[in-house]
């Protein structure tokens, strides 16, 4: 008995220890956010200090200023966040879901589909506005089935997903290339857009569509996170713990698919934005409690920042996408290298 | 006190169109150790699978309490009847008492936060298992052998009046193997826990079990008493391997000696 109080409490201490740590991760990820969203309304090609930049926005037209931060960069920032948070939402969905930060979106192809059908819808189709958001989770649902139906042997597994994904998105990447080309008023802008992911064109009023992706899917993965987190320890297990492992998958997929696909109809496919927020959301966390909320977070800050960064610290301009990619296209090396060295299987 | 009963009829289930389960019926004894033993391949786990609902059966049923489980909420089957598969993955990172905590999974709701409760049913599975001390190390930190044990927490953690086991003593040294067994034994005679478990080890199968099947090929292919099922005649269809009973004098069980080609006396190789 006292050896049970004694395990007891050092078990309660180190459960506190792990709560405070996560308490820890989330607070700075939260405050890192903040900085970043007040750096982009205050500092671009000039600096609006907190005062002007407060009277902005509360709607006091200041000459010059007012143009700028509504125009540029209250779209940019607001944007940037709200993908951002939906890029590592889904992103860390499909990890944690199969069990491999490789299975992510925007390398298995799932972001490209978004964005294909885009470009196919806009370019070809000449819509505008909240129907390509939907085509473009429509496309994204496709593709992942697609993506699904041509691994399935006996059960899916995660490698072979991963492996017909990156064929699948190297095939939608010539796709948008060409369409792209065929366009009446081509320009590199666009292009970038949508091969690798910008905030250049955002608008404020695209806000919507994204806010109502991130309660309507966010919801539906929150609700399934407990679920979600069994997977993690192998099906058999979950099985036995009562997930219904078939449904969760399905529902994960739709939700997460729907946050990927929102978002990617706005800004483009972010090039390793789920991929890089997922694994470091996973390293901050060490296996301490669920990863997707501090993804989001991790998402929504490493969007703000490489945009930041694209535009102001770099010599020339660049998009938001060229510079995760940048950030990502290392990462992804050394994982495969580490995996590669471990012997663990893709 | 447990009086579940469990039982599978008319079951085909496989993965894909492979049939690996072929018909199979069988019984577990309520609140009684049932050991499962058989070659590799023949649908062990593939049975204890479609238990747990990870698969649906092409035909036929496993029925608690005479209801198909697979009729049964996920949640409310997992209350009642746990799992620890042959092969568990432990996610990177987790620690033990997460781990194990995990085990908790079916009695919590959505928004429901952790009671006393819960910490209760984690220490207790923690002391058990003798893993408390190791409560806030990682799994990557331990031996083969400690993580089985940690698994087997997780397992206890979650309560269920009937617990399946694949291979639960993988990994384990002769006397942890024993110490695991032994511990089984308790939950079944405290709890009156039902114990259905996939053994290799014959000897320990027929020493362990109360009720012991022997299936082959998808199928059942005799249940029983060990003194019953563990026989010559059981071994050279099971296994396709000669072999001699002779009487266990600790546990007064049968006990299998198996005779190969060399090393047996008269063999000079
Ligand atoms: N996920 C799967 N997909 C397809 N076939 C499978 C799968 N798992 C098992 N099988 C096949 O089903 C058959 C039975 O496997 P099962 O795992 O049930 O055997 P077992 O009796 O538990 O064997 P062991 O003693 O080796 O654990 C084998 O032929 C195996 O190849
Ligand atoms: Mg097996």
């Amino acid at each position: 008995m006292t050896a049970t109080t004694a395990s007891m409490s050092s078990m309660l201490e180190g459960r506190r220890n792990r709560a405070r740590r996560r308490q820890m991760v989330m607070t700075i990820l939260l405050a890192m956010i903040a900085a970043l969203f007040l750096l982009t309304l205050m500092l671009g090609q000039s600096f609006t200090p907190p005062a002007e930049l407060a009277r902005v926005l509360i709607g006091e037209d200041v000459p010059g200023v007012s143009f700028s931060v509504w125009q540029l960069r209250l779209p940019r920032a607001v944007l940037g966040m709200l993908t951002g948070l939906c890029f590592g939402f889904g992103g860390a969905a499909f990890q944690v879901m199969l069990r491999n930060p490789l299975a992510s979106p925007d390398i298995i192809g799932i972001n490209l589909g978004a964005s294909a059908a885009a470009v196919f819808a806009i370019v070809v189709l000449q819509w505008n506005g909240p129907l390509v958001s939907v085509l473009a989770v429509l496309a994204g649902i496709a593709v992942a089935l697609a993506i699904y139906g041509l691994s399935f042997r006996n059960g899916v597994a995660g490698s072979r997903i991963i492996l017909v994904g990156i064929g699948v998105a190297a095939m939608l990447e010539s796709f948008i290339a060409y369409t792209l080309t065929q366009a009446p008023s081509w320009n590199l802008q666009e292009a970038i857009r949508w091969l690798s992911g910008s905030l250049n064109s955002a608008q404020l009023s695209q806000a919507v569509p994204v806010l109502v992706a991130l309660v309507v899917f966010g919801g539906l993965l929150l609700s399934r996170s407990r679920d979600l987190d069994t997977l993690t320890l192998g099906d058999d297990t979950a099985a036995g713990l009562g997930t219904d492992v078939a449904q969760t998958r399905i529902i994960v997929m739709v939700a997460a698919v729907g946050l990927i696909s929102v978002a990617t109809a706005i800004v483009g496919p972010v090039s390793f934005a789920a991929f890089l927020s997922g694994s470091i959301a996973a390293r901050l966390l060490a296996g301490n409690g669920s990863v997707l909320v501090p993804a989001a977070l991790v998402g929504a800050a490493l969007v703000l920042l490489s945009d930041y960064v694209g535009q102001f610290l770099l010599p020339s301009r660049y998009p938001v996408g060229v510079v995760t990619g940048a950030l990502g296209a290392p990462y992804l090396i050394f994982l495969i290298v580490r995996l590669n060295r471990t012997g663990g299987s893709l | 006190m447990s009086a579940r009963s469990l039982r599978v009829s008319g079951l085909s289930a496989g993965y894909g169109e492979t049939e690996i389960l072929r018909g199979l019926e069988l019984a577990v004894p309520p609140g009684r150790i049932t050991v499962i033993v058989g070659a590799n391949a023949c649908g062990k786990s593939t049975l204890l699978r479609t238990m747990s609902r990870l698969i649906s059966p092409h035909q036929g049923h496993v029925l608690l309490d005479g209801k198909s489980i697979h009729r049964m909420p996920s949640r409310q089957l997992a209350q009642t009847m746990g799992l620890l598969p042959q092969s568990p993955i432990a996610p990177e990172g987790i620690t033990v008492a997460d781990l194990v905590s995990r085990g908790r999974h079916p009695h919590q709701r959505l928004f429901s936060s952790w009671t006393a409760k819960d910490d209760e049913a984690v220490a207790s599975a923690l002391a058990a298992t003798k893993t408390a001390q190791l409560a806030n190390r990682t799994m990557d930190e331990l031996s083969g052998g400690q993580r089985q044990r940690v698994w087997i927490a997780m397992a206890l953690a979650q309560q269920t009046e009937i617990l399946l086991l694949d291979e639960p003593t993988t990994f384990l040294d002769i006397s942890h193997q024993i110490e695991v067994l032994d511990l089984l034994v308790d939950l079944n005679q405290v709890r009156s826990t039902t114990i259905v478990m996939v053994l290799h080890d014959l000897n320990l199968a027929a020493r362990y079990a109360d009720h012991l099947l022997a299936m082959a090929s998808g199928r059942l292919h005799i249940a029983g008493s060990p003194e019953d099922v563990l026989t010559e005649e059981t071994v050279r269809t099971i296994f396709g391997l000669q072999s001699r009973i002779i009487t266990d004098p600790i546990s007064g069980r049968p006990i299998m000696l198996p005779i190969g080609r060399h090393r047996t006396e008269g063999d000079n190789a």
